[in-house]
């Protein structure tokens, strides 16, 4: 991204966070009410917890998000790609749009049983429920390429093999990174629901706990952290999507 | 030739081409032409009949109407593709590349990608990619259709000194008259669909790049013009 464009952006962001906190600001003081404390409260909050285990926290969230991610992404993407063999398609798609519209966080007792209560169970389900936006998508590419390409591809003596490593893959990868960009606020979701039981790490957990205690500012300086750490996978995946497909965003 | 939604592009299409020769197949659209051509690079199978290659299948090389490059490879890498499949070394491959980018006047973008490139030189990157393979036999599908016509002379010309200085079989598929003409010693002229031969017509004048402006290009143009008209009704 040329210099100017990322200055341009960053004052972008800088000028959204300062109206937000201003809004935040005007409904505290209007409330006049412990339950939404000002922004400069939260704040000293966020210092406190910072130099406390606020760190450690976010490290855990980030490391089950990303994990979920990347579990969901590694078994979504070859699927979904697969899919651009019809045979394949006719196969897996029914089962795609049966499972899809299943609200697959119900499916937390069966996960439980299956891989405990620790930290495999919450990152499989962030996984199950990121898996289906991935596959959704990266299917939907794969079904919509041009065979022209194929074909070019084939007159130069490809193999299978070939079309799916220089045509399939890298003409769906931007769909797919797009997919995976997206699928940070989910995992964000998820990943609050399953930290909020059975478990004393996690942003997810310091809601919950500040909020039985009644500790709004802490609860908050949580709350700001799980923002943050949503803002940073979404432009970390951006970056790469820049990188990865360049020939996206010529001019 | 039948499509497996039933649809019939070709019916009975018989011909030869010498080794070494020029051959446009021209038919007005929707005859075929395409299927013809995917059929003799082997990329489809005909329902029936068959064809016969004077050469190996690596031998044959094939070029799209909208140039069939990969957005997302740099010119290089398209360059690069068809050597890097059949397994040849990366140095001898960088070799290979470099002069023919060279020849072609594409050096300086080597590391641009195709959609910055305007569409008469992403046509010579098509051709750098299909020559980069050293083919007996070059199969054309209306190349440079989506030119505008200066440049589109520009690289009629362009292809005749290739198929000149080669020496290789080629054979183009087109919908234009002129270009059948000035490019094809041989002009094959197809029917409505299924496609099938209405004529051969030879065109010995061909090969000579002032051709375009004789009196004889201009009679073979109306010739080739009725025929295609009679095949269509």
């Amino acid at each position: 991204m040329p210099r100017g464009q990322a200055e341009h952006r960053a004052r972008g962001y800088i000028i959204a966070a300062l109206l937000l906190t201003g809004l935040w600001y005007l409904a505290s003081s209007m409330l006049d009410s412990p339950e939404l404390p000002s922004p400069l409260t939260v704040l000293y909050a966020f210092i406190a917890g910072i130099r406390a285990d606020l760190g450690f926290h976010i490290l855990i969230s980030a490391f089950r998000v990303l994990y979920g991610i990347a579990l969901a992404g590694s078994f979504a993407v070859p699927l979904g790609l697969l899919c651009y063999n019809n045979r394949i398609d006719k196969l897996i798609a029914p089962v795609i749009y049966l499972l899809y519209p299943i609200p697959h966080i119900v499916l937390l007792p069966l996960i439980i049983l299956l891989f405990g209560i620790g930290n495999l169970s919450k990152i499989v389900l962030i996984a199950i429920i990121v898996f289906f936006q991935i596959l959704v998508t990266t299917r939907d590419a794969a079904r919509n390429l041009s065979t022209n390409y194929i074909y070019s591809l084939l007159s130069l003596g490809a193999t299978p093999k070939d079309v799916y490593r220089h045509v399939i893959l890298p003409a769906c990868l931007p769909k797919i990174l797009t997919a995976m960009r997206i699928s940070v606020g989910t995992s964000i979701a998820v990943l609050f629901f399953v930290e909020s039981f059975a478990t004393q790490e996690g942003l997810g957990y310091m809601i919950m706990y500040a909020w039985s205690k009644m500790d709004y500012p802490a609860l908050y300086a949580a709350i700001v952290a799980m923002a943050l750490l949503g803002l940073c996978l979404y432009l970390i995946l951006e970056c790469v999507e820049k990188r990865l497909c360049a020939w996206v965003y010529l001019q | 030739m039948i499509y497996p939604d039933g649809t019939e592009a070709l019916h009975d299409v018989n011909f030869a081409i010498n080794s070494g020769a020029s051959c446009s197949i021209i038919g007005p659209s929707g005859c075929g032409k395409t299927t013809l051509l995917f059929i003799l690079a082997g990329i489809l199978k005909p329902s029936e009949g068959r064809v016969q290659l004077d050469a190996q299948p690596r031998e044959v090389a094939l070029i799209l109407q909208d140039y069939g490059l990969f957005p997302w490879k740099t010119i290089y890498e398209n360059v690069d593709l068809g050597l890097r499949l059949r397994g040849i070394s990366r140095s001898e491959r960088r070799g290979i590349v470099l002069s023919l980018l060279d020849k072609l006047g594409l050096r300086n973008f080597a590391y641009h990608y195709p959609k910055q490139l305007s569409g008469g030189m992403q046509q010579r990157v098509a051709f750098a990619r299909a020559l980069a393979l050293k083919p007996r036999i070059l199969l054309m599908d209306e190349p440079l259709s989506s030119l505008d016509a200066l440049t589109r002379e520009t690289l009629q010309n362009f292809l005749l000194r290739l198929w000149k200085d080669n020496g290789m079989t080629m054979i183009l598929v087109t919908h234009s008259i002129e270009e059948a003409v000035f490019l094809g010693k041989e002009i094959i002229v197809l029917s409505p669909r299924p496609g099938h031969v209405v004529k051969i017509i030879e065109n010995l004048n061909a090969g000579d790049e002032n051709y375009r402006t004789r009196e004889d290009f201009f009679t073979k143009c109306r010739e080739v013009r009725q025929n295609i008209e009679q095949g269509a009704i």
